[in-house]
This record gives C-alpha cells, structure tokens and sequence, in this order.
C-alpha cells in the first residue's frame, strides 16, 4: 500500500522542466513544445531548442496537442517487467505520433490487441492514476 | 599525420571467458580482470607493456567513478593513458577504434580493451521498474518498462513487419543459422543444444512479436583484446589482425523521438568503415554482426550495405549464415546463442574475427578465406551503433 491510494506502478519524478507538463496532464491537456525561434515541435520536454541550426535557449513554449495522433509503433507485453504490471499483462506498450509530429510512449487501451495496427488513428484518454498524476493514455478511433 | 588509421594497429591478444548463466561469487571487475590478463597472455606481453586501457565507464556508476585507476590497482597494470568508453553494445568494436587512434598518436604503445558482466541471479532483472530517474524514462517507466530492450525491438519488429513483411517464420533462420555455429564452438552457452525454425516460431511470444528464441539471454562473463601500433604486432605469439576502417554512428538517446525506427545507426559507421579501408561490402568474407535481437541482424544487415532496405528477411533465406555457408556470420554462435555477457557480448564478436583471421577457430573455422571480416556493435535500442573491417596482413 503506498501513499498514493494503492496505485504502485512507477510514476513520473517530474523535474522543473517537465513539471508543466504534468500539471496540464491534470487537468486533461495534452501539451509538448514548441521553439518560437524555429518552430520545431518538441517531445520530450527540454529547455534549450534541438531543432537543425537552432540554438535557442529557453525558447521552447508550451502548446496544446489536438490529442490526436495514429500508432507509429506498438508491442504487445507478455513480460512482468516491474511487478506492478503483473495483473495488466499482455499489456500494449505504443509509440504514438501526434498529429503535431512528436512522439511519445503510451499504452493503447480499451482495445484487443488483435484489432490493432500500425497506422490506425487514436485519441488520448486520460488515466487519473493518482491525485498528483494524469497519464495521457491513447483509444483507437473508430 | 596520417590520412586515416587504415592498417595502422592490430589486435594482437585476445582473452574470452565462456558465457555463463551466472557466476556466483565473482563480480564484473573480477571477470573482466580474468579476461584481461588472458589477453595479455595471448599476445605474449607483460603487465608492464601495457601502457594504456580503455574500459566501460557504466561499470563505476554508483561507486564515485574512476574506474579505471581502481581496474589499474586491482590488476597491478598502470599505464600512462587511460579513458573510457561509453558506447554500450557498441562499445567492442568502438574500443578498437579508439585504441588504434591512441596507439597512432603516440598516447600508447598497448591498450588493454575489455569488458566483464557478472549476473545476480538475486537481483531483479527489470530497468527502469519504480524509478524514473532521466528525463527521458520519465515518459517510458509509467507506461510498463521492459524487460531489457525487450519492448523496444519488439517494437522495431512490429513496425519492420508493417513496413516490409518479414515475420518471425523469416526472422528465425537468423537463430537457427546461429545455432549451428555455436553447436561447434565449446565456449558457446548453447554448444550443446540444437534449434529449429519450429523452435523458435513455437516460442512464446515475449513482447510482440518476437518469441523468446530471438532475443538474448543475459549472461555472466567477459571479454578482452590488446591493440597495438602496425609496426609494433611484427613477430609476436599471433598473427595480427589489421583494424583496416571504422565508425560509429548516432542516432538517437532513446528509440521514440528521433528518424525511422526500423533505421539502424550502422549504416553511418559502415560508410565511414569501408571508405577508410578501400573495400566493399561485396569484398566481405565473415560477418560477425552484433545480433541482440533476431531483428538487430536484419537491419544492420540492410543499413551496412549487404542487402537493400527491407529484404534481409529474404537475404537470409538465400544464403547459409553458418560458418560453412557461403555468408558466415557470427562464427562463434552470436550472442544469441554464444552468450550476452553485457557489454561483453559485442566485445566477443570483435575477438572472434581476431580468432577466425588467425584460422585459429577449430571446429568452426571458416573453411574459406577470413581475410576481410565486418563487425558491428550495437548500443541501446538503435541509439549508438558501431563497424569495423578486420583484416589478415593479405587485406592490406
């Protein structure tokens, strides 16, 4: 039992510059950032531009995301690797690209494994796990 | 200054310790401490030649660093150069390289190179469970971590599949092919175990879709090899092994973010290594590939220039890999079934071609010519990814 209501998967240990994200996550925002000096959409979070002969410095904001995206990649878990995820297995671990252009880890949900593909079109979902964290999660579309 | 370091350092001692599930009551200092004083054995030198060592900083990670003057210490060997290498996987190969750079800018005469892994059959086998150390795993380990790089190569895989095709029915023969190499070489972990494409389709899934019979196992063990300057490997123990070309390519610190997933960062490296050397990948005898993954061996083989993007699941039918076919690859059995000592794993395959080179490899000595090998090395999930070209004093 922790803390956290009994939920004991790993959570985020947000630095300073990520924190913002968390907090939109709270409050159902899907955001990522973007350079004001080039205008590279950036994920994950950073403070200084990796944009192609960018070298800003604290010159990335903080946008919404459409939530909108399609399934670059995805893998369907038959291994416990942290014992918090025993129950979940098979589980769906998946790299989704956002229609903004970045990619990010989720887990896809509310889905049979067996019905999805790559390329398919999803939507975030938001997992309150606990009251401090919102994980942005994805749902095919239908 | 030379033009490029191109036949100008040898590997001229190697020491291996067989792959073993565990081995308790050594640590990874002890066996790469044995590995090493194999090598220096091998070449015919004493503590006091070496004067240089390049060793794997994530070894001292947790213990306040400064690795290399403990492994100095520990051994009774204190060179006059020393750094380390943080190239993962690809650090066998990328070791080589930086020490023939060392050797031909007079920092060293002889650098010890090595890597050692002991496994804890206590300890848990997850990365990155309850801890979200890295700004990066910060947005993985909330999600389910994997069981090494299990989750990400499944996911190269995946996509592989949808771009190109190839499933685990193509894949396997990467496994089977390997196998048989290892079934003739003792100091393989699995020399005494055959395979088939059946075994290895009929394995369970681990992480979708690869099956358990295409992904490493983690071994304890380790491995070493001492490169010196052209001149200086005259008329020692062994024949040296010329380091004819070398690169290494990054790509990207984690396999979301950055490119293509299903590129493999090999390609920048192979380039590099074969414009250094002269040759081609046409020209190549022996591969010894770095193969985590059954799917590892297949874009590398892709990205190095042996096959066109997206057909290694066919290439792999059309030729024999095994050490008497005509493409052997990984000789020794490949850390698929050789053994993944860590780190140590690719550092086998860099003293295998040391071995084959020789035609010192007994019962899986390549019948034909192993006077040009390629081998690779591979660290994180296509993060970092290394190549070199091998030869005998006819490459030259």
């Amino acid at each position: 039992m922790t803390s956290d209501g009994g939920y004991n998967k790993p959570l985020p240990d947000p630095s300073f510059v990520s924190q913002p994200f968390w907090d939109a996550a709270k409050e159902h925002r899907l955001t990522f950032q973007r350079c004001r000096l080039c205008g590279t959409n950036v994920f994950y979070p950073r403070d200084i531009c990796p944009g192609p002969d960018c070298f800003g410095v604290g010159t990335l904001e903080w946008v919404e995301s459409s939530g909108k995206g399609t399934v670059y990649s995805f893998t369907v878990s038959y291994q416990p690797a942290h014992p918090s995820f025993r129950d979940d297995i098979p589980y769906m671990l998946a790299i989704v690209e956002l229609d903004e252009g970045p990619r990010m880890n989720t887990n896809i949900i509310n889905a049979d494994p067996k019905d999805v593909a790559i390329g398919m079109q999803v939507e975030v979902v938001w997992d309150d796990v606990t009251p401090d964290f919102t994980l942005p999660k994805f749902q095919i579309v239908d | 200054m030379v033009e490029n370091m191109r036949g100008a350092a040898a590997i001229i001692g190697i020491g291996e310790l067989k792959p073993e599930r565990t081995r308790p009551g050594r640590d990874a200092m002890s066996l790469l401490a044995e590995a090493c004083y194999l090598a220096i054995q091998d070449a015919g030198l004493k503590k006091a030649d070496i004067d240089g060592m390049i060793f794997d900083p994530e070894l001292a990670v947790g213990s306040g660093g400064g690795y290399n003057p403990r492994m100095a210490e520990y051994m009774g060997i204190y060179p006059t150069w020393a750094t380390g290498c943080d190239a993962q996987g690809a650090a066998g190969v990328a070791m080589a390289l930086q020490a023939a750079a060392y050797v031909n800018a007079g920092l060293a005469n002889y650098v010890l190179c090595g890597m050692g892994a002991a496994v804890d059959p206590g300890a848990p086998r997850a990365r990155g469970g309850g801890r979200t150390e890295t700004s990066t795993s910060e947005f993985q380990a909330p999600f389910g971590p994997t069981v090494g790089a299990n989750g990400w190569y499944a996911m190269i895989a995946k996509r592989y599949e949808a771009l190109y095709g190839a499933t685990v029915e193509k894949r396997a023969k990467v496994s089977v092919d390997l196998r048989y190499n290892a079934n003739h070489n003792p100091m393989a972990i699995f020399h005494d175990t055959p395979l088939t494409i059946d075994d290895v389709v009929n394995s369970r899934v681990i992480s979708d879709p690869l099956h358990l019979l295409e992904c490493v196992m983690p071994c304890a063990g380790g491995c070493s090899f001492i490169v010196t300057r052209a001149d200086l490997a005259q008329n020692l123990a062994h024949k040296p092994a010329y380091i004819l070309g070398g690169g290494l390519g990054i790509l990207r610190g984690n396999l979301t973010h950055v490119g293509e997933i299903t590129e493999s960062p090999v390609g920048r490296g192979a380039r590099k290594a074969f414009a250094m050397s002269g040759y081609t990948p046409a020209d190549v005898q022996v591969m010894e590939i770095y193969d985590s993954y059954t799917i590892t061996v297949m874009c590398e083989l892709e990205e190095s220039g042996f096959c066109e993007k997206g057909t290694a699941g066919d290439w792999i039918q059309e030729h024999d890999l095994t050490f008497k076919g005509d493409r052997p690859l990984n000789t020794h059995g490949g850390q698929l079934s050789y053994g993944q000592a860590s780190t140590a794993g690719g550092c086998a395959q860099v003293t295998e071609a040391v071995r084959q080179i020789r035609r010192d490899g007994g019962e899986h000595q390549v019948p034909g010519a192993t006077d040009l090998i390629y081998v690779t090395g591979s660290g994180g999930a296509f993060s970092q990814q290394s190549a070199m070209l091998l030869g005998s004093e006819a490459s030259l």
